[in-house]
C-alpha cells in the first residue's frame, strides 16, 4: 500500500514535471506596453514628467477615412454659411492621408453627392463608373452564373470603382481647403474624461518608449486635445471606440459585433483582360459552404500611357469555427480556379494589403452617442453587407454627426466645461438611408449560419430581398465571432497549395509590398493581458489560429531557446493595423493599442 | 556662434518597396509615401543640437525640390530649426537635378546668408550618390568633414571623427566648414504635434535656381532603370571534378 502511494507520488512528479517543461509558468516576458504594465508603479518612470500640453478645439475628430474627412468637411462648410468661427481638428495615426485605407471599393456617390456636388470638376478620383456586374458561384473546377439584375443589392449601375486611398486623399485636400486641421501621423491613444464622466477629448500617444517599457532620452508625451464633441471615425473595431464603448455601456442591448478579413491585391494585367468598369464578385469555392466569404475583381479607368488595372481581394467572415483556415492562403489559392487564373496570367501584382471590416449590420449597431461625443462610420459598423457597401454610409453618418455637434455647438449647449450627448445625430441616422438600408437587410448575413450554410444564406437573402426586409422578425448573429472557434483537434489541417511566385504569393513578400514599418525599439503594440495564455490556450487548444489569421504575419510560434516547447513571438513590425487579431483572438487576451503614430502601412490607392 | 544651413531631401520612405516604371524611365514616385532623408534627419538633429549648445545661432533647412518638398522643410523646422528655404525645382528640371546643382545651389545660399556650417546628409537613400557634400566644399573652397560620426566645436575649428573602411578617423578643420553627417552621429528626435504646430508660424521662404544664377542644365543622362536581374537558383554539386567541369563550361576558367 505505501509503495503504491509512493510510486504513484512517483507518477504525479513525473506528470508535473513533464507538464512543467510543456507548459512552464515561466513564460518569456513580451508584453511590456504601460496599458498592461502601468507606469506610475514602474520605478523606471520615478522622474519622468508625465505633463502634456493641451490645445482645445471645438469639434475633434479621430480617424481621417471617408466618415471622418467627411464629418470635417461638413463640419466647416456649415460653419462657413454661418459665419461662425468654428476650430475642427482631425487626427489620423497614418503618416498620409489614405495611407492606412484599404477597400475593394465600389462607391454608391450618393453621400459625395450630397457633400461635395461638384466634386467631378474638383477632381475626385471617381473615373470609373460601373458598367456590368458579374456574379458566380465556383465549384473546384467550374462556376456557375447568377444573374444580376436591377432590385439586387449587388447590382452596381450608377457607382463607381474607386481606389479608396486615392479618394480619401483628396478630401482631405478638400477638408483643408475649407478650414480643417488634418494632423497626419498623430495617433489618438488616451480617452480623457471630465469629472462629471463626459468625454474631454483625446490624448496622442507618447513617442519615446523603449521595447522594454522604459522612456528613451527622446521620450515625449502626447499632447492633449479638449474638444466640445469628439466624433469617433476609426474604420472596424477602433482601439478607442473599444474603450469608449466599454466605458459607457453603448453595446449593451446589441449584438456582440461580426466581421470579416478582406484581403487586397492591385495588379497590373495583360490588356487583352482588362475591362474597365466591370465589377465582379464570386462565392463558393474555395470556402466550403459552412466558411462565408467570396471575392471581388474590380477593373479600374487609367490614363493614356499607364498600365491596365485590376483590383481584387477576398473576404473571409471571422466567424469561421475552422482554426486551420488561413483567410490569406485561401486568397492566394482562390486565383487559381480556372475561370479566375487567366485574368492574372502575364500580370503583374504591385500592392497588397488586408483589413477588417464590419459584417453584423443592424443587429450589432451600438448606441453612438455618449455624453461628448458620437462614433461615425465603420467604427460603429455601417456596412451594408448585401451591397458590400460601406463607404456612402460612413461619409453620410460623418455628415450627420458634423451636422448634429454643430447645432449643438452654435447654440451654446455644447462648451468645455460640459459634456452634452449629441441625441439628436442617433435621430438623424434613423432618419436616413444609413439605418433605412441597415434594417431592410438585416436578416441577409445572418441567414449564413444555419447548417444550410451558403445556400441557406443565397436562398434566403433573395428571399429577403424580394421582401424589401419587411419580414417581421431578426435573426440573430448566434455570438461573437471568437467564440466560434472550435478546437483543433475537431478539423484536419488544410492542405494549401505552394505559391508560384507568379500568380500566389507567400506571405512575407506580399507584407514588403504594404510598406509598412513601425519604429523597432517600442514596445509592441499588439498587447496580450496575459503572457501565458497564447502557447497554454490558443497553441494548446485552437493550434495557434493568430499565426493563420494575421494577413502580416505578426504572430509566430517558435521553438523556446531551451529546446521545450514553444513560445510566441511577435514581430510587432510587420503589423497592418487590420484588427483581426482583437477580433479573433479565441482567449480575447490580445488588445490592439495605437503603436507610435505614422507608423503601419504605407498603401498607396488601396 | 555659427550660422548652420542643413540640407534636406525628401526621399521614397525607406520602407516602401520600389517599383520600377514600365519605361524604364525611372521609379513610379506618384502617390508613393515620401519622408525626410534619413540622413538629412540626422544632420537637422545635429544642427539643433548645437543650437542647444549655444555653439550656433541660427538653423536654416534648405531643401530643393517641388512642392512637397514644404513638408520636408516642416519637419525640419518642427524638429528645431528657425526657419527653412525651399528652392522650388519640379517639372523635368527636378527629374534631371544632380548633387553639382544642389551643390551649387548650397554655396551661393551659404553665402546670402552668411553661414559658416553646411551640414546634409551623407547621401540620399535614392540616388546613393555621395557626392553633394564634397562638391559644395570643393566650389566653396571649404575644409570637409564627411562620414562624421562626432562633431566637437571649439574656437579654434571642428574636430571631426570620421567613419572609414578601416575604422575611426579624426580631422581637424578650420571653420567654415561642410560635414556630412553619417548613422552614428546622434538619434533624431521626433517631430512631435506640438512643434509641428509651432512649426507652421516659422518662416519659410522661396526662391528659384535662376534667382541663385545655378544653371540646372543636366549634366548627366540616364540611359534606363531596371530592377535587378532574378537571382537565379543555385546548385550543389557533388565533387571538385564536376565543379572545375562547370567552371570550364560556363567559360570562367
Amino acid at each position: 500500500m505505501a509503495t503504491a502511494i509512493v510510486s504513484s507520488a512517483r507518477q504525479v512528479g513525473r506528470l508535473t514535471s513533464a507538464a512543467r517543461r510543456l507548459y512552464s509558468d515561466v513564460y518569456p516576458k513580451i508584453t511590456t506596453h504601460y496599458t498592461i504594465h502601468p507606469r506610475d508603479k514602474d520605478p523606471r518612470w520615478k522622474d519622468i514628467s508625465m505633463e502634456r500640453v493641451a490645445e482645445e478645439t471645438d469639434i475633434l475628430i479621430i480617424g481621417g477615412g471617408p466618415a471622418g474627412m467627411a464629418a470635417a468637411i461638413r463640419a466647416r462648410q456649415i460653419a462657413e454659411e454661418k459665419g461662425a468661427e468654428v476650430r475642427v481638428t482631425l487626427l489620423e495615426k497614418a503618416a498620409e492621408a489614405g495611407g492606412h485605407i484599404l477597400s475593394g471599393a465600389c462607391v454608391d456617390p450618393i453621400a459625395l453627392n450630397e457633400l461635395i456636388p461638384d466634386w467631378k470638376d474638383k477632381g475626385a478620383p471617381m473615373n470609373t463608373p460601373v458598367t456590368s456586374d458579374k456574379f458566380g458561384l465556383l465549384t473546384k473546377s467550374g462556376r456557375i452564373p447568377i444573374p444580376v439584375f436591377p432590385g439586387l443589392p449587388n447590382y452596381n449601375h450608377g457607382n463607381y470603382v474607386v481606389r479608396l486611398g486615392h479618394l480619401v486623399k483628396w478630401l482631405s485636400e478638400q477638408a483643408e481647403a475649407v478650414g480643417a486641421e488634418v494632423w497626419p501621423g498623430c495617433a489618438g491613444a488616451d480617452l480623457l474624461f471630465r469629472d462629471d464622466g463626459s468625454l474631454k477629448g483625446v490624448a496622442t500617444g507618447d513617442v519615446g518608449i523603449a521595447k522594454d517599457g522604459s522612456p528613451k532620452d527622446m521620450f515625449e508625451r502626447g499632447m492633449e486635445f479638449h474638444s466640445k464633441i469628439t466624433i469617433f471615425a476609426e474604420g472596424c473595431h477602433g482601439h478607442l471606440t473599444k474603450m469608449v464603448s466599454n466605458k459607457y455601456n453603448l453595446r449593451e442591448k446589441s449584438e456582440p459585433q461580426s466581421y470579416g478579413i478582406g484581403l487586397k491585391e492591385l495588379w497590373e494585367v495583360a490588356p487583352e483582360n482588362h475591362k474597365p468598369g466591370l465589377v465582379e464578385h464570386t462565392i463558393g469555392w474555395p470556402l466550403d459552404k459552412n466558411t462565408y466569404g467570396g471575392s471581388f475583381i474590380y477593373h479600374l479607368n487609367v490614363e493614356e500611357g499607364e498600365a491596365p488595372l485590376v483590383a481584387t481581394g477576398f473576404v473571409v467572415g471571422l466567424d469561421y469555427t475552422n482554426p486551420y483556415i488561413s483567410p490569406f492562403r485561401e486568397f492566394q489559392r482562390f486565383k487559381l480556379h480556372p475561370y479566375i487564373k487567366p485574368m492574372f496570367e502575364g500580370g503583374t501584382r504591385i500592392a497588397y494589403g488586408a483589413r477588417a471590416l464590419v459584417e453584423g449590420g443592424w443587429q450589432c449597431l451600438p448606441v453612438p452617442v455618449f455624453p461628448g461625443g458620437c462614433l461615425a462610420g465603420d467604427t460603429a459598423g455601417f456596412l451594408n453587407v448585401p451591397r458590400i457597401k460601406g463607404t456612402h454610409n460612413a461619409m453620410k453618418s460623418g455628415m450627420l454627426a458634423a451636422e448634429s455637434a454643430m447645432e449643438l455647438i452654435l447654440s451654446g449647449e455644447a462648451t468645455h466645461e460640459q459634456g452634452v450627448t449629441p441625441s439628436t445625430y442617433e435621430d438623424k441616422l434613423r432618419e436616413s438611408y444609413v439605418y433605412k438600408e441597415l434594417k431592410q437587410v438585416r436578416n441577409c448575413r445572418p441567414s449564413f449560419h444555419t447548417s444550410l450554410g451558403l445556400y441557406g444564406g443565397v436562398a434566403y437573402s433573395a428571399f429577403s430581398t424580394m421582401m424589401r426586409g419587411k419580414e417581421p422578425w431578426t435573426l440573430s448573429h448566434g455570438g461573437a465571432d471568437h467564440a466560434k472557434l472550435k478546437p483543433a483537434k475537431e478539423y484536419q489541417p488544410i492542405e494549401y497549395p505552394k505559391p508560384d511566385g507568379v500568380i500566389t504569393f507567400d506571405l512575407l513578400s506580399s507584407v514588403a509590398l504594404t510598406g509598412t514599418n513601425h519604429e523597432a525599439d517600442q514596445p509592441p503594440h499588439l498587447t496580450l493581458k496575459d503572457d501565458s495564455v497564447p502557447v497554454k490556450r490558443n497553441l494548446g487548444i485552437f493550434d495557434g489560429p493568430e499565426a493563420r489569421f494575421c494577413p502580416a504575419g505578426v504572430y509566430e510560434f517558435v521553438p523556446m531557446e531551451t529546446g521545450e516547447g514553444q513560445r510566441l513571438q511577435i514581430n510587432a513590425q510587420n503589423c497592418i493595423h487590420c484588427k483581426t487579431c482583437d477580433i479573433k483572438d479565441p482567449s480575447q487576451n490580445i488588445n490592439w493599442v495605437v503603436p507610435e503614430g505614422g507608423g503601419g502601412p504605407a498603401y498607396n490607392g488601396m | 556662434m555659427s550660422r548652420v544651413l542643413v540640407g534636406v531631401k525628401r526621399v521614397i520612405d525607406y520602407a516602401v518597396k520600389i517599383r520600377v516604371k514600365p519605361d524604364k524611365s525611372g521609379v513610379v514616385t506618384d502617390g508613393v509615401k515620401h519622408s525626410m532623408n534619413p540622413f538629412d534627419e540626422i544632420a537637422v538633429e545635429e544642427a539643433v543640437r548645437m543650437k542647444e549648445k549655444k555653439l550656433a545661432s541660427e538653423v536654416i533647412a534648405v531643401s530643393c525640390g517641388p512642392a512637397q518638398s514644404q513638408e520636408t522643410l516642416r519637419t525640419a523646422l518642427a524638429m528645431g530649426a528657425d526657419r527653412a528655404i525651399h528652392v522650388e525645382i519640379s517639372g523635368p528640371e527636378y527629374e534631371t537635378l544632380q548633387p553639382l546643382h544642389v551643390a551649387k545651389i548650397l554655396a551661393k545660399l551659404s553665402q546670402d546668408e552668411k553661414a559658416d556650417l553646411i551640414i546634409v546628409g551623407k547621401q540620399a537613400i535614392d540616388d546613393d550618390s555621395n557626392q553633394t557634400a564634397q562638391m559644395t566644399a570643393a566650389l566653396l573652397d571649404w575644409p570637409q568633414g564627411t562620414f562624421a560620426s562626432k562633431i566637437e566645436k571649439s574656437d579654434a575649428g571642428l574636430t571631426v571623427t570620421r567613419e572609414i573602411d578601416g575604422g575611426l578617423e579624426t580631422v581637424k578643420t578650420k571653420m567654415p566648414a561642410v560635414i556630412s553627417a553619417d548613422l552614428r552621429l546622434n538619434e533624431p528626435r521626433y517631430a512631435t504635434l506640438p512643434n509641428i504646430m509651432k512649426a507652421k508660424k516659422k518662416p519659410m521662404k522661396k526662391v528659384s535656381a535662376k534667382d541663385l544664377g545655378v544653371d540646372l542644365a543636366a549634366r548627366i543622362k540616364v540611359i534606363s532603370v531596371e530592377d535587378p536581374p532574378v537571382r537565379q537558383a543555385g546548385s550543389i554539386i557533388p565533387d571538385v571534378d564536376t565543379l572545375v567541369a562547370k567552371l570550364k563550361e560556363g567559360g570562367h576558367i
